[in-house]
Parts: C-alpha cells; sequence; structure tokens
C-alpha cells in the first residue's frame, strides 16, 4: 500500500508541472493585460508599459516562467497584481471557507443520498423509488446559478429565514483563529457565532450539494439494485440471515465501491462547482476571489490558485483509491 | 479665507437628518440590532453608541490611500484620515480641514496654509507644520519600483507628474518649507490652479510620520501591502483603525480624542459585497445599516419597503465615444447625425435611475468651466438622415461596443443603454452591430488599446472639481479611444491647465467645452444619480458628488 501512495505522489508531479505550463501560456494568450485591468479607464499607454516593465510582463514567457517556476521552488508563489497580497497567504486565509461549504454540502449530499439510494435500490419500481428517481432527475437538470437565486428568493427574500451573502453576519463578535467559522466558534465558545456561520451555510449548502446528492442517490441505487440480484445475497437471506445483517453486510458494503469512487469524484467537483456558488452568495473562499483574479489578469493568484486545486483533487482521489482498500479487502490483495 | 474649517459641523446635523429622514414610515419587519427601540422623530437627538455596518462593492486595496487610488480603499480612508483640505459638505468645493486657510502667490507657484492647531495622530504624535511637510516629502521621495507606478501613486503622479529620483523626475512639486509650528509653505515648480481642491483627494491625507517608520515597507518591497497600511493606519481622523480581516471586513473604532465633532457610532463595519442585488439583500436582512451603488432596478423596491434611499449629486458624465480613425466616423457630418439621432430622455427613461440628467457636455454642471453656450444637438431624426445623405454614408453600418457585466456610477445598466441608442441609430438608418466585451480588460483593451472599435459607451466619475480632470483625461492628448488629432484642442487645454488661478481657467475651459462640442469627438449622454440605501434607523449620513463622506455624524438608532 505504501508503495502504491508513494508511486501515485511521485506521479502527481509530471501533472503538475504539465499543468503549470498550459496554466501559464493560456492565461497569457487571453485576451487583454493586466496592467489595462489594474488602471481601468485611465490607463495611458506609457502607465501601461511602465506596469509592464516593474512587473516582469514584457519578458518573454518563457522567461517569465523560469522566473516564475523558479520562485515556485523556494516556496513563493508571488504576489497578486490586484491586491499586492502573497498568493499562499490570501489561498491559506481564504480556502478554510471553501472547505467547510464543500464539507457541507458532501455532508448534505452523502447523508441523504447513500440512505435515499439504498432505500430506493431495495424495492425498485415503488413509490419512493420512483419519487427518488423523478426527484434526482431534477436535481441533476438544475443548474447549481439557477437553484442558488432560487432558494435566496425563497428562503431569503420571501420567507426572510436564512442570510443570502457572506460567512457570518459582521455584527456578530467573532474570533477566527482556524478561519473554518463553524469550528471557530466551537473552539472559542462562541456558541451564536458557530450557530450565525451554520446559518450562513444553509443555502450555499444545498445549492452546491443538490447535483451530488442527485448523482450519489443514482449510483447508490443502481449498484444496490445490481448486488441485490448476486448470488451471495439470495443465498445470505436463504440462509435466514438476519435482514439487517444482509443489508449491511452484503448489499452496502458491496454496493458502496461504486459510491466512494462517485464521491470522490464529486469532492473534486464540488471544488471547481465551490467557485460559482460562492460567487452567486458572497461567500468568502477562494472562488470569488479566483473568479475576480481570472476578469482582472492576475496571472500570480490564477496560477497559483489553479495548481493548490489541481493538487488537493489529486490528493482526494488518492484517498479515495486508498480507501477501496478499506472497502474491500479484494482491492488491498491485489 | 474665512470659512471655518468643517468636518460635518454640528449645523450640518439638521440638514443630513432631514436628507435622511425622507423616507415614509412602512412597517417593517425586520428586527433591529436589538434594544428598546427608542423614537425615531425628526427633532430627536441623534443617538449614540452602537455598531454603523455599511457594505461597499469590493474589499480595499490598501488601507494607505498615497497608494490607492479606487473608491473602495478611499472608503474607510475618509473614515481614518484628513488632508489639509476638505470639501464642502455636499459639494465638491474645497473647504478647510487641516489647514484652516491658505493663500496663494499671484504667480501660482506658491501656496502657504495655516493648520489648525492642537490636533493629535491616532498615536498620539502631534500633527504641525513639520508632520504635514514630512508627508509632501514622503510623497514626493517615494522610491522608484512598484510604488511610483501608476497603479499605485497614480494621484500623484498624473498631478505633481514627478518624483525626486526615478523614471518621472519632471515634477510640479517643489519643496514644502515649515514656517512655524502651525503654516507650511508649498513651492511648485509651475502654476497649478487645481493643486488646492486636489489636495481633498484621499490619497493626500496626512499619516503619522512615527507609526510610517516603524511599520512601512522596506526598501524594495510593494508599500501598498506593508504592515502599515494593512494593519497600523494612523490618521487624525474620526475613527481609529482597528482590525482588517481581508475579503471580510474591516473594523474601526470611534475617536474620543478627535479635534472635530466626536463619532456617534461606537463603531463602524466596513463590508464587501459585490452584487448591488446581494447588497439590497443583505439590508432587507438587517445585515448592514447602508451599502453604497444601488441598483437602479432596486431602488423602487427598497422605497416600497421603508428603506432610505440617499442620492448622490451627480458628478461623472456618460458618452458615446467615436473612433474618428474608423471611417466615415471621421466625418464631422456623420457625427452630427449620430448626435441629432439619439433620444437622451429615452435612454434616461429606459436605462438610469431617476435623477439622472441629461449632459450637453463632456463635464457635468458642478464642475468649473461648465458652459451654457456650447452647441446642442437635438434629437432629430431627419435632420440626422439629412446629414448621413450629405455625407455619402446612408448605408452606413457601425461596430457598436459595450461592456456586459459592470456597472459604474455612470453606467448603471450598459446593457439597457445599449439596447436604447440601437434602436434609435437604427430607426434613422444605421446598421449597428452590437459588439459586447467582458468590461475589464477585454473592453477597455478594445475601446481604449487600439483602433478596433466604433462607436462605445464609457464615462468618467470625477475626482475633485477641476475640469482637467474631465477633459484631460478626455483629450488631453491623442488616444487611440477618439482616434483624432486635434492640436488646437489639446494645446488649449495644455494652456489652461497651466494658469495660475481658476478665475484665469474659467474662459479657456468655457472655450474647449465649447470647442470640443462643435468638433463633436463624441457625444454626452448624461450624469446620472448614484444611489445609497440605508435603514429607517440611520440618521446623518450626507452625499458627497466626490464620496467625501465621513461618518462622525451618522447615528444608528437601537
Amino acid at each position: 500500500m505504501l508503495r502504491f501512495i508513494v508511486r501515485r505522489l511521485a506521479l502527481m508531479v509530471p501533472v503538475l508541472v504539465g499543468l503549470s505550463i498550459l496554466l501559464f501560456v493560456w492565461i497569457r494568450k487571453l485576451p487583454g493585460d493586466p496592467a489595462r485591468a489594474m488602471l481601468g479607464e485611465r490607463a495611458t499607454d506609457s502607465a501601461i508599459a511602465q506596469i509592464n516593465q516593474v512587473y516582469g510582463f514584457d519578458k518573454p514567457v518563457l522567461q517569465q516562467y523560469f522566473i516564475y517556476t523558479g520562485r515556485l521552488l523556494s516556496g513563493d508563489f508571488g504576489d497578486s497584481t490586484r491586491d499586492g497580497r502573497p498568493v499562499l497567504e490570501s489561498f491559506i486565509e481564504q480556502f478554510p471557507g471553501t472547505i467547510e461549504l464543500t464539507l457541507a454540502a458532501l455532508i448534505i449530499a452523502v447523508v441523504l443520498g447513500v440512505p435515499l439510494g439504498f432505500a430506493a435500490g431495495r424495492r425498485i419500481g415503488g413509490w419512493l423509488d420512483n419519487f427518488v428517481v423523478t426527484g434526482s432527475l431534477l436535481g441533476v437538470a438544475t443548474p447549481v446559478f439557477f437553484l442558488a437565486i432560487l432558494l435566496k428568493l425563497v428562503f431569503a427574500d420571501w420567507l426572510d429565514w436564512l442570510p443570502t451573502s457572506r460567512r457570518q453576519d459582521a455584527r456578530v463578535e467573532a474570533t477566527h483563529p482556524t478561519n473554518f467559522y463553524v469550528l471557530d466558534g466551537l473552539l472559542t465558545r462562541e456558541w451564536d457565532a458557530s450557530w450565525d456561520a451554520i446559518l450562513h451555510l444553509v443555502l450555499p449548502a444545498v445549492a452546491l450539494g443538490t447535483i451530488p446528492l442527485a448523482i450519489i442517490v443514482r449510483i447508490t441505487r443502481a449498484s444496490v439494485a445490481e448486488v441485490m440480484g448476486e448470488d451471495y445475497v439470495r443465498t445470505a437471506i436463504s440462509k435466514g440471515l438476519a435482514p439487517k445483517l444482509v443489508n449491511r453486510r452484503h448489499i452496502l458494503r458491496n454496493a458502496l465501491l461504486p459510491v466512494v469512487t462517485t464521491i470522490g469524484l464529486q469532492t473534486g467537483l464540488l471544488l471547481s462547482g465551490a467557485v460559482l456558488t460562492e460567487s452567486v452568495f458572497e461567500f468568502q473562499g477562494i472562488g470569488g476571489y479566483l473568479f475576480l483574479s481570472i476578469s482582472q489578469r492576475d496571472y500570480p493568484v490564477v496560477q497559483g490558485y489553479i495548481l493548490f486545486i489541481a493538487l488537493i483533487y489529486s490528493m482526494v482521489n488518492l484517498a479515495v483509491d486508498v480507501s477501496y482498500g478499506l472497502i474491500d479487502p479484494r482491492v488491498r490483495v491485489s | 479665507m474665512t470659512l471655518r474649517p468643517t468636518r460635518l459641523r454640528k449645523g450640518m446635523v439638521v440638514a443630513a437628518a432631514a436628507a435622511l429622514l425622507m423616507a415614509g414610515c412602512a412597517d417593517s419587519e425586520r428586527e433591529g440590532s436589538g434594544g428598546d427601540g427608542g423614537g425615531g422623530g425628526g427633532g430627536d437627538e441623534p443617538t449614540t453608541g452602537g455598531t454603523f455596518v455599511f457594505a461597499g462593492s469590493a474589499d480595499p486595496v490598501t488601507l494607505d490611500p498615497f497608494f490607492a487610488s479606487d473608491g473602495e480603499s478611499f472608503r474607510p480612508a475618509r473614515q481614518i484620515f484628513e488632508g489639509l483640505v476638505g470639501t464642502k459638505p455636499g459639494t465638491a468645493d474645497p473647504a478647510p480641514l487641516l489647514a484652516t486657510s491658505w493663500e496663494t502667490s499671484e504667480d501660482g507657484l506658491s501656496t502657504t496654509f495655516m493648520l489648525e492647531t492642537g490636533v493629535k495622530f491616532h498615536d498620539g504624535s502631534d500633527f504641525n507644520g513639520e508632520a504635514a511637510c514630512w508627508n509632501f516629502d514622503r510623497w514626493y521621495n517615494t522610491p522608484p519600483g512598484i510604488g511610483q507606478t501608476e497603479d499605485q501613486s497614480y494621484y500623484w503622479i498624473s498631478l505633481f507628474k514627478g518624483f525626486a529620483e526615478g523614471e518621472l523626475t519632471d515634477s510640479v512639486f517643489e519643496s514644502c518649507t515649515v514656517d512655524g509650528e502651525d503654516q507650511i509653505t508649498v513651492k511648485l515648480t509651475q502654476p497649478f490652479a487645481g493643486f488646492v481642491p486636489a489636495l481633498s483627494l484621499p490619497s493626500f491625507s496626512m499619516q503619522s510620520q512615527a507609526a510610517i517608520e516603524e511599520y512601512g515597507a522596506a526598501e524594495g518591497d510593494d508599500p501598498s501591502q506593508s504592515a502599515y497600511a494593512t494593519e497600523h493606519p494612523t490618521g487624525t481622523g474620526p475613527f481609529v483603525f482597528d482590525s482588517w480581516e481581508r475579503e471580510n471586513q474591516i473594523t474601526l473604532q470611534r475617536n474620543d480624542d478627535y479635534w472635530g465633532d466626536v463619532a456617534l457610532v461606537d463603531t463602524v463595519q466596513i463590508v464587501p459585497i459585490a452584487e448591488p442585488r446581494a447588497r439590497a439583500d443583505a439590508l432587507e436582512n438587517g445585515e448592514i445599516d447602508g451599502f453604497d451603488l444601488v441598483g437602479p432596478a432596486d431602488i423602487a423596491g427598497l422605497e416600497e419597503d421603508g428603506f432610505q434611499i440617499l442620492e448622490r449629486p451627480a458628478f461623472n458624465v456618460l458618452y458615446l465615444g467615436i473612433n474618428q480613425g474608423q471611417k466615415p466616423l471621421d466625418d464631422i457630418r456623420v457625427r452630427q447625425a449620430i448626435a441629432h439621432a439619439i433620444d437622451k430622455d429615452e435612454v434616461i427613461s429606459n436605462s438610469m435611475p431617476e435623477g439622472t440628467v441629461p449632459a450637453t457636455q463632456f463635464v457635468p454642471d458642478l464642475v468649473n468651466g461648465y458652459s451654457e453656450d456650447v452647441t446642442s444637438y437635438e434629437h432629430d431624426p431627419d435632420k440626422a438622415r439629412d446629414l448621413l445623405a450629405e455625407a455619402g454614408a446612408e448605408d452606413l453600418t457601425l461596430m457598436f461596443n459595450y461592456p456586459t457585466d459592470v456597472t459604474r456610477p455612470y453606467m448603471p445598466s450598459p446593457g439597457d443603454t445599449f439596447n436604447v441608442i440601437r434602436g434609435q441609430l437604427e430607426e434613422v438608418g444605421i446598421t449597428v452591430e452590437g459588439t459586447p466585451d467582458v468590461w475589464s480588460p477585454d473592453y477597455l483593451d478594445r475601446v481604449q488599446g487600439g483602433n478596433d472599435h466604433g462607436i462605445h459607451l464609457l464615462g468618467w466619475t470625477g475626482d475633485y472639481n477641476d475640469t482637467d480632470n474631465f477633459l484631460g483625461v478626455f483629450f488631453g492628448r491623442p488616444s487611440n479611444e477618439w482616434g483624432f488629432d486635434n492640436k488646437q484642442i489639446f494645446d488649449l487645454l495644455t494652456e489652461a491647465r497651466g494658469l495660475p488661478t481658476v478665475e484665469e481657467q474659467l474662459p479657456l475651459y468655457q472655450d474647449a467645452n465649447e470647442q470640443i462640442m462643435e468638433f463633436l469627438p463624441g457625444i454626452p449622454i448624461a450624469s446620472p444619480v448614484p444611489s445609497l440605501a440605508f435603514a429607517e434607523n440611520v440618521q446623518g449620513y450626507v452625499a458627497s458628488p466626490v464620496q467625501d463622506e465621513p461618518w462622525n455624524l451618522v447615528s444608528v438608532e437601537e
């Protein structure tokens, strides 16, 4: 297992190097230059030339790339050209928000998705199955931004139940030692701050979690239905094993393998989906900042953030592969 | 100069309260921030204490205003810092602030400022002649590198042109001498009538030497991100910096030792919320007490729900730019035809907030040099068709560039504005090829960076009351945006800028406005009125055309 992990980690290196080259070239081929984005309406040719010179944007792309990678190797991801902040610093500060949102969406998707899919798969064609199939189809088909607007309209504008923007009410006195706001409130015993952070999480997490929920429901349902037809399940039932035991040991455990793969893949997708959801809900994670940085041609931020996201995506997939071994001993042996 | 130093003195309270108590008394289902809900009648004494939460559209870039040029960085700076010169509340006209009065020499090369006495910075150091001159010297001696780019010290470069060393050394600033504890003299290398009004910009705020020396940027580092600029900004203003959680919120506390009117609220929080609709939602949910840049579509709904809408006097201009680098737009008859095709009133009623006024020239009427005698081009489709025929351009096809994802104070809804104007141009037989682009940098790159554009929407919000801040920005030199080379206009603007007093400049700028409207490089469309929104319980906010809005007299009833 250790060799497997080391090999997978080693494989990440060429992936990240390749990605960094692609990113570097891609962002520089986009129309518009960062100097004009920085100066806005008041850009003059001389000011643009001056900024390009000071920031080194006038150097050949290859030279810029070597300077960039040289700095990367010493842990320097550069500074934002938009607000001057070190890229690593802003990422570390904002990423907890994205993780919090992703986790909340994932919890909604898994906690609701697996039991619903299991129950539907056990009785294909039943009323619950029909309901789940229809609901999941709707969930998959609804774009995140549309759902987000709908949720805001109903739960914030009409019902006035939930906040629609930001991670916490500015008036709530809160200290943020970790920047995981829910956790921070628990750590500092500022319960109201934690509760407020949870309330702020609900709408974005529901919006973000709906598509993964629908997918997990469908995969679980199909997988359970397939396992139900296996000989060993029939044998277990016919030899009089307790239904609960059959469900847990024989059906669920075997059906979970594709579900875990799906959850792993969805976690990566959730991270990228969070970028859009955060923008819609003005949620302070990496999303809104990255979105703005792309539109402002903030090269260091776009390069740094996408590399970080790619690294995290690879790590999550590695964790999923490792978890196969824990769920299914056959994989471990092979 | 006999004006008293003004920082929203108490006399303003009545006007301010009246301005904010204009909304009706519609029932509100929202809860306040707690408390017993004391009365809100117009004659009540303003409430003291509490927190005022205000939403802007973005996080500031830096809290050292010298290295900032964006409105969101200036917003907290207006609370923490003060300059020698302020503005008369509600106007763009210069008024005493840390300088009680000033006297400019006849040749315009020397200005003596008398300073307010007994003022202290938040760190306890004295504000006096030495502190004031130290600030001028600091600006002038900005080290070469990032700090000398227009992205950072934009206003110094734009107005004072150069530094002690570096690539730009031809500076308008010569020296600052301390004449005494409460008097300094600033010498310029050439006359600059806009000098005193320009000092009302937050970039030229007085900052604490002690704090900058302790926390300022090391040589070669980005000065806008120093420990001083992010954690220890120190001025003389009504609020003291407390904390800044980047992309989240800025917290300021009342300066109890303030030399002017001590602030009414204990704490101020400034939060960034990018979308106008999300800001409105946050106000409706009671998460914030007020916000800037209300979306035109949200105004009626907010008013119906009992929120207060405050209008800033228009200090901007939206225009339809014409690129004379593309034929036949270099033909004056074609440009006149476009001008006659446009019905500004219809454009305003369909795409701009109430209160917007049509523009007759490239400066709003609050600006010096505004002329009543400019050539006007009334809406006359028949005349437009005749002019096109005369120019042999009956089958004219025009590329019409407009931005898609932006609202600016001068351009609240560019897509709608484009649609109305397109309809009007098509009515006179012009075929319009709509060319939308993402605002930044694509759109700006297209209309300002090259020749691949036809007619376009753009504008400007003034920084302070100076004609050069409008006309000089648009027409001070040949540019890709306009594609013309009219030496007469360039020379006239250069000459006007070099005159020592506003009085001498006035006829030249009026002449410039008249010449420009005859030459018709573009068509001024309107000066939209930017709006602010507040909860019912907020009092004392005075809107300023140049956003000089200190919050010391703002109160929030519990």
